[in-house]
């Protein structure tokens, strides 16, 4: 299993990249989304997908799945969230301010040189 | 900290009271507040003579930092109080001319007191410094005074260019000189320059010994005006005259001189120190004649004479090293070159500070250096005259003054080359007589320009912007001094080769003194070679100068665009442009350039160490079976972010991405994790939402939509990403070193925390800091959004959102 799982986040990981290299400010955060889902799994899959119960103690099961990794994602899962909502927001302004989304048409200017 | 060291800093404390006198004292020449520091310092000076004339040395210590190594150790000896005397005499009467030439109420006499004195007090530290890193500290201090005062009139464009030129070259070989010591410390164990001198036989042994003697030549070379080096001194003529007097002549220009001489002990048993020291030294002699007669400003021809007289001591001390390799002194010829040198060093001293000091009078009482438009000077300026011919006489070498007794002794130097049979030589030797007799020739001839072309002549007043007479009584002094001094020391010769002379040979060849070795300079020595030398050169001089106008043609065979200047020019020019340019070729000011970068040093960097490691590991044993749900989850995964590539409207990718997004949270369920399946679900439906706010406010003009272009390198790009996080993966996976510390969570979440659910009570009591920082992310993106949304500094720019 978690080979076919490294399988997928290399995918995950190849389309995020692809997109992030794209014009678009919208392709590029939608790339950082598939990013931290990659990153998400990824930390899931290295904790071990071994079977075992939902770590609720009270199930009483003889094993339980790995409860630090899960701690780790939702942490990571918010802060994500948090980045990504204030991108899309600096993104929304930036169309309201500048009238593109092309990130060729959003160099600085040249007028130092 | 003793009395000497006192003396070295106390131009540096006075340099800090030198703005207050001039601000409040403005009715007296800020100039006579200084004058009294160097004579005072002479003074002092003077009374070691005694000692250093018995062959005892004057030491005292102070400890600056001494973990490491570093302490400021002074050390008089002949060669650094030579030194000394040369500093503080020549300061006190530069100061003096200083006085009457710069005028109380046009010049910024503040910063230009406190600059000379800087360069004094650094002077001096140089030259009694016994610590490498404390001389080198010194050495620097020059360089930037003397950068202050080459720019000391700072609204000319050329004064600017001349500063950088000088603190450019200089400062370059202040570094290289730097690494030279540091070298010295790694071989010697010492930053202290006896000790050092102490172990000189161990040292030339060192692997290390040959790149520091190249590195503290290239430190002297530059320092010294040394050819190719040298083109900054003509450009460092832009400072006013009595700093020209000064600083380019007689004081630091020496500094690259010193420095050999002190560093001889050390290196001398090399043969290439002798051989680059003695070839650059005749170079620079012929180069630097030959060029100042093509000059028609006055200090350029003393600017390029003193290029050429420092080669002259130079290859003086050069050809002095061979001393060192030969037993006895009864025989020693090589002696008689380094004697030269160290007596040259004073004679120049004097007869270039005189000539500085007369030009310094030209300008200032006709307007002008040019000696097109000079003439006729003699009846107008008597006394300026008689001091001119005295300098000008005694640079050219004539008797009886003492210039002819030091080229009298360089030619005895030079001839003893030919007879030279350490290191092999074989006919190269002969250029050094040559090429210092044809040098001598070109000096005895821009000698008599600086002389007859600027009092002979027909006087041009015409050309002139004021009416030219004496100069006043106070600007003669000093160079009556000086000039008086010439002579003294060419008739009375004797007078320094105790006190002065022998105390400093002393100090560049240690070795091999002990008492029994006595300078005598004789004013005649009979028929030999160097006297038919010298009627050679008056000869054929004064034939040269008569025909001067005939035969310069010759400078223009070169052109111009071959000049050193020219390559100095363009180098800086190139560096610019390629560093421009360099910087143009990467910095395109595309973010995707950039990430194009990170990725490649990523996919680089890590699949390099992949494989040198040979880290790749496959190990199957450890994994879970597939399952069917699985399969079909990480197959919609795949296919939903892949699609999102091809998609043509950003709407589809957007719901594509959500897609991803709600499978992610359907393999928290399927792996156990119901908390992240929750927080995902929900996440990733505000994710979209917030996604298709952005969609709505697409700017019109960009609506229409289009599939993204396939661009090759970017798909590549990201290949090798995905690879590389992929291999990652597996062989982190395979490479499990040690258990996972679950059990104890497991074990004590109930127990300690009172709480059944693991994962909540890892996050709020074991782990219960990560959660409140999170918070506080969660809390910054809310402001930050909240106040990127209100806050509008640009006021103007709303007249245009409402177009």
């Amino acid at each position: 299993m978690e080979i076919l799982m490294a399988i997928v986040i290399g995918i995950l990981f190849t389309t995020a990249t692809y997109l992030m290299l794209s014009k678009s400010i919208l392709r590029i955060i939608v790339g950082t989304g598939l990013l931290s889902h990659g990153a998400h799994l990824l930390i899931l899959t290295m904790g071990g997908l071994k079977r075992g119960a939902v770590p609720l103690l009270g199930e009483h099961a003889e094993a339980y799945v790995d409860p630090l990794p899960q701690a780790l994602i939702l942490t990571a899962i918010v802060i994500s969230f948090g980045v990504t909502s204030l991108f899309l927001v600096l993104a929304y302004r930036t169309y309201q301010e500048l009238g593109t989304d092309n990130m060729d048409h959003l160099r600085g200017n040249e007028a130092n040189e | 900290m003793s009395l000497l060291h006192l003396a070295i800093l106390s131009p540096f404390l006075l340099a800090i009271a030198v703005p207050i006198l001039y601000k409040h004292i403005r009715s007296v020449h800020t100039g006579w507040f200084v004058l009294g520091l160097p004579v005072i310092l002479f003074t002092y000076f003077f009374r070691f003579l005694s000692a250093t004339q018995n062959g005892e040395t004057v030491a005292e210590s102070f400890a600056w930092i001494p973990s490491l190594n570093v302490s400021f150790d002074v050390y008089v000896d002949g060669l650094g109080l030579l030194f000394a005397l040369l500093i503080t005499g020549i300061g006190s009467l530069v100061v003096l001319y200083s006085i009457f030439y710069l005028q109380k109420e046009k010049e910024r006499l503040g910063s230009f007191y406190t600059f000379l004195l800087l360069f004094m007090g650094a002077m001096l530290g140089v030259v009694l410094s016994d610590n490498l890193i404390v001389l080198y500290t010194f050495w620097e201090f020059t360089s930037l005074s003397s950068f202050l005062l080459i720019g000391y009139w700072h609204h000319r464009e050329r004064s600017r260019y001349g500063a950088q030129k000088s603190m450019l070259i200089t400062v370059l070989g202040g570094l290289a000189m730097l690494g030279g010591f540091v070298l010295l410390y790694i071989m010697g164990g010492t930053f202290s320059i006896r000790e050092l001198i102490g172990q000189a036989d161990s040292l030339f042994e060192h692997p290390l010994f040959t790149p520091a003697l190249l590195l503290v030549l290239l430190g002297a070379f530059t320092k010294s005006a040394q050819f190719p080096f040298h083109i900054w001194l003509p450009d460092a003529m832009e400072a006013p005259t009595p700093v020209s007097a000064y600083l380019h002549s007689a004081t630091m220009v020496k500094a690259g001189i010193y420095l050999v001489a002190r560093m001889s002990p050390i290196f001398a048993e090399s043969g290439v120190w002798l051989w680059l020291i003695a070839s650059f030294g005749i170079a620079t002699l012929f180069w630097g004649s030959f060029s100042a007669v093509k000059q028609t400003d006055l200090k350029g021809i003393l600017a390029f004479s003193t290029v050429s007289q420092l080669g002259l001591i130079m290859s003086l001390l050069g050809v002095g090293a061979a001393a060192l390799h030969y037993e006895s002194i009864g025989e020693n010829v090589y002696m008689v070159a380094t004697v030269a040198a160290v007596f040259h060093l004073i004679n120049h001293a004097t007869f270039k500070g005189t000539l500085f000091m007369v030009v310094g009078i030209i300008d200032h009482e006709t307007g002008t250096r040019d000696i097109r438009k000079l003439g006729g000077l003699m009846a107008f300026m008597p006394i300026t005259f008689t001091i001119a011919v005295i300098g000008a006489f005694s640079m050219a070498g004539l008797p009886p003054f003492n210039g002819f007794l030091s080229k009298e002794m360089f030619f005895t130097g030079m001839v003893n080359v030919l007879n030279m049979d350490i290191f092999n030589l074989d006919a190269w030797g002969i250029l050094f007589p040559v090429l210092a007799w044809i040098g001598s020739i070109f000096t005895f001839v821009y000698s008599m320009i600086v002389v007859f072309k600027v009092f002979g002549g027909k006087h041009q007043p015409d050309k002139l912007e004021r009416t030219p007479h004496e100069a006043p009584l106070g600007m003669l002094i000093s160079p009556v001094i000086l000039a008086s001094l010439v002579i003294i020391f060419g008739i009375f010769p004797n007078l320094l080769s105790g006190t002065l002379i022998e105390p400093a040979v002393a100090s560049i060849i240690p070795s091999l003194l002990d008492g029994e070795f006595h300078v005598h300079i004789g004013f005649w020595h009979g028929f030999t070679p160097e006297l038919f030398m010298t009627i050679g050169v008056i000869a054929i001089g004064i034939l040269l100068y008569l025909t001067v106008p005939r035969w310069k043609k010759v400078y223009y065979a070169l052109p111009e665009a071959w000049s050193l200047n020219r390559l100095y020019d363009k180098t800086i020019e190139l560096a610019e442009r390629a560093s421009i340019w360099v910087t143009r070729l990467f910095m395109t000011g595309f973010i995707r350039s950039y990430l194009v970068y990170i990725f490649l040093f990523f996919i680089i960097s890590l699949g390099f160490t992949l494989y040198w490691q040979d880290a790749f590991k496959l190990d199957t044993d450890n994994t879970a079976p597939i399952r069917m749900y699985e399969l079909i989850l990480a197959i919609i995964i795949a296919i939903g972010s892949v699609a999102i590539l091809f998609v043509k409207s950003r709407l589809t990718s957007i719901i594509l991405l959500g897609a991803v997004g709600y499978t992610v949270s359907l393999f928290y369920v399927l792996f156990r994790a119901p908390d992240l399946a929750l927080t995902q679900l929900i996440i990733e439906t505000i994710s979209v939402a917030l996604f298709l706010l952005c969609f709505y406010h697409l700017p019109k003009i960009n609506l229409k939509e289009e599939r993204m272009t396939f661009k090759l390198n970017n798909a590549l790009i990201s290949l090798g990403v995905g690879v590389i996080i992929a291999l990652i993966a597996l062989s982190a996976h395979s490479n499990k070193l040690f258990d996972s510390i679950a059990s104890f969570y497991l074990e004590n979440s109930y127990k300690e925390a009172g709480g059944k659910n693991v994962v909540n009570v890892i996050l709020v009591d074991f782990r219960g800091l990560d959660t409140m920082f999170e918070i506080t992310v969660l809390g910054i993106a809310a402001i930050g959004i909240y106040s990127l949304i209100k806050l509008r500094m640009t006021r103007g720019r709303e007249a245009d959102e409402n177009k």
